[in-house]
């Protein structure tokens, strides 16, 4: 991750630094759009793609750019379940809690990993490896349950394989 | 670019002339439920193999969409001879090559003259399974965009109208409104901009039909689009996808491209005046999105909050101009009824219900995945025959339709035709299409606090009713599965049922009790379980541990 790096250049105001490429991706959506109102939530889709989250800075710069209030920016950004503000940790379990995969005993699995865990949906582990989210239906109902693991959907779950998986990434020792 | 008919039908020639080329494709899914279940390493181990062995003029290996019966999944089909393997894994790859032209490999081979396969019948999916979604030529080989054509070379709008109007086509999004009616609202309209707005905001959980047919026949919905335009006089198109849905989004993406580069959207369509062009829209996860003037709402990047109608899009939608908004699947049967003749699609199905229905059949039940079946196709057969029945022995209980917005049918309903008016009868609605199968170990009363969970979180909060009236009810549910109520609270729980329904300004609060009223009104012995004897008939809820404590 190179947020660290970046941040300081994130401060400065008002255009982005074109160096960095994530803002050019930012900046490219804006411009394909052609810096319409309109265009506010593919540019979210935009920031968080490239950033992992949506923070304030961001919202401030996307908000001038687009001639949108700051409010609207903030109101979009946290009515939108997809859009998060925090950062997210190193790995991310998305747990899906559709019909199929509730009728499947997701429920248990995610009461599970939080006794096991103590982490509860939209937490991330205090070590920063670990966020824990849900999903209202991944569609692959055919697959229940089911969940994500780092951008990989895993079907026919239960509550050992997915504790199992969890603790691979929070074992310090194996990094995989 | 633009096409005359010839070159389109040569275009098609070419591509049938290459299949045939080939002594044997391999059909590999490639729609999200089999990659899941890494399909694309077996497509990939295929490819190598086939490059290995020096087949690749004899053998063609191709992704393609939805092959149907996802919890078997990977899987692959060998054409044109028609067998079909399950759980394939890449180890597997040798002894399918082997296998072409003899017998087929036993312990992969899925028979195909199952109830699951046979009962179906593909309209909309037809193309799922046999065509490479990310190459136009393969849709076009199978008769794509010829309709398009012949809408804009051979009929006026007015008789595309009429054409669809006969065809007794109805909403696939769930309310079951008239296509044709809607279309002459919309045509009939008087400005100089409206637009054509695809709702893929497939937010229903349990729901995954859209999904298939935008991953597996995205030119299908693009050529409806394209067909529905020219009858209401648009030039622009949006399709509103979920951001869950990234493969779905790709290949809509790359469709478009693709379209836009043979000519069929753009400027001067098929030699004609005719111009239309489609753009994707991001949803953000908000479930409330689906409702057509969030829907619009958020278009605009907005907050996807819905207002009062009238005026309706019709009239008045995207920016204030009159917009036509149709689900996925409404417009994925355009295409084939302008080909057929609406005569055609009203001979399929009941009276008031025509044509078929892709439902995603899913919970406890044997064969899960996506199914097509014609309107007025028993419930039993559905879930017994082409679902297989339910695994473990277990026993039915109920199967849910229409997701948040819909209700449980218990089994004395079973013998019942699946149409609109069937289902709204027994408090159901037809839905978008989720079927969920549920067995003797789901509690009822859980299941409806389960989709009150999700109306309560999902609500906009907009409007009084829905914001407070879906948390009142939610927490009279958790009452009820906590054991902490009395015989009382059902009346009140009914109470605020009534009330929400009756005074919410969007279809997501008018719904929202459904499925507590349906389950009171089929289970509401489960209820008085938990309410008298403080007891879970399923052993689910948590109360037992409750109980203990008392």
């Amino acid at each position: 991750m190179q947020q660290s790096e970046a941040a300081p250049q994130i401060a400065e105001k008002p255009s982005k630094p074109a160096e960095d490429r994530r803002w050019r991706l930012v900046n490219r959506t804006m411009r394909v759009n052609g810096y319409q109102p309109d265009a506010l939530i593919e540019t979210l889709h935009t920031v968080q793609e490239s950033f992992g989250f949506i923070d304030t800075d961001a919202m401030e710069y996307v908000a001038s750019e687009l001639k949108v209030p700051l409010s609207r920016v903030y109101a979009v950004a946290t009515f939108y379940h997809y859009f998060t503000l925090k950062p997210p940790g190193e790995h991310t379990c998305v747990v899906c809690l559709g019909t199929a995969c509730y009728i499947g005993g997701s429920a248990a699995i995610l009461d599970d990993i939080q006794a096991q865990f103590k982490l509860h949906p939209g937490e991330t582990t205090a070590d920063g490896r670990v966020s824990l989210l849900t999903a209202r239906c991944l569609g692959s109902c055919g697959l229940a349950p089911a969940a994500v693991f780092d951008g990989e959907v895993a079907g026919k779950l239960n509550s050992p394989a997915v504790l199992e998986r969890i603790r691979r990434w929070t074992d310090h020792d194996t990094d995989s | 670019m633009t096409l005359t008919l010839e070159e389109l039908q040569q275009i098609a020639r070419i591509e049938q002339d290459r299949r045939e080329g080939f002594q044997h494709r391999i059909h590999i899914c490639t729609a999200a439920g089999c990659l899941s279940c890494q399909s694309g390493l077996v497509k990939e181990a295929m490819q190598k193999e086939v490059g290995r062995r020096g087949l690749e003029n004899w053998v063609e290996v191709k992704g393609v969409g939805c092959l149907g019966l996802c919890t078997a999944g990977p899987l692959v089909a060998i054409e044109p001879q028609g067998v079909l393997y399950q759980a394939v894994k890449v180890a597997d790859v040798g002894p399918i090559l082997d296998a072409l032209g003899g017998s087929p490999v036993e312990h992969l081979h899925c028979p195909t003259d199952i109830p699951f396969f046979t009962r179906q019948h593909k309209l909309v999916l037809a193309n799922c399974g046999q065509i490479d979604p990310e190459r136009i030529e393969d849709y076009i080989a199978q008769g794509g965009y010829e309709a398009l054509y012949n809408a804009l070379r051979n009929m006026t709008p007015r008789n595309v109208i009429e054409e669809i109007t006969r065809s007794g086509l109805r909403g696939r999004g769930g309310a079951g409104y008239p296509t044709g009616l809607k279309w002459t609202t919309v045509s009939k309209a008087v400005s100089d901009v409206k637009f054509v707005v695809c709702n893929a905001d497939e937010g229903d959980p349990g729901a995954f039909m859209d999904r298939s047919v935008l991953e597996s026949d995205p030119h299908r919905v693009l050529e409806g689009m394209a067909i529905a335009a020219y009858a209401i006089g648009a030039n622009h198109g949006y399709i509103y996808v979920r951001a869950e849905y990234p493969l779905a989004v790709k290949r809509l993406r790359t469709a478009i491209a693709q379209a836009q580069r043979f000519g069929v959207l753009g400027n001067g369509i098929f030699n004609t005046r005719f111009r239309f062009d489609v753009e994707v829209r991001l949803g953000a996860g908000a479930f409330v999105c689906g409702e057509e003037t969030a829907l619009i709402a958020s278009i605009e990047g907005r907050l996807g909050k819905p207002r009062p109608r009238p005026p309706y899009p019709a009239e008045s939608g995207l920016w204030g101009h009159p917009t036509l908004i149709n689900n996925v699947e409404t417009f994925a049967n355009v295409a084939p009824i302008i080909r057929n003749g609406g005569q055609w699609f009203a001979g399929i199905g009941t009276e008031k219900s025509k044509g078929t229905k892709v439902f995603a059949l899913a919970g406890r039940v044997n064969h899960t995945g996506l199914i097509e079946v014609p309107m007025g196709t028993m419930l039993r057969e559905i879930v017994f025959d082409i679902g297989g029945g339910i695994p473990d022995g277990g026993k039915f209980k109920a199967v849910q339709t229409g997701g948040p917005s819909g209700g449980c049918i218990p089994e004395q309903h079973l013998d019942m035709p699946v149409d609109y008016d069937s289902l709204a009868q027994v408090g159901s609605i037809m839905g978008s299409g989720g079927m969920i199968v549920m067995d003797q170990s789901s509690c009822m009363v859980d299941v409806a606090k389960f989709f009150m969970e999700f109306c309560m979180s999902e609500s906009c909060g907009k409007c009084v009713p829905c914001r407070v009236g879906t948390t009142q009810i939610y927490n009279q549910l958790c009452k009820i599965t906590g054991g902490r109520s009395k015989a009382s609270d059902l009346d009140l729980l009914e109470e605020l049922c009534d009330l929400v329904k009756n005074t919410a300004l969007c279809g997501l609060g008018q719904t929202a009790p459904n499925p507590v009223l349906s389950t009171l009104r089929f289970f509401r012995d489960e209820y008085m379980a938990h309410i008298s004897d403080k007891r879970c008939p399923a052993n689910t809820c948590k109360m037992v541990a409750a109980k203990e404590d008392v």
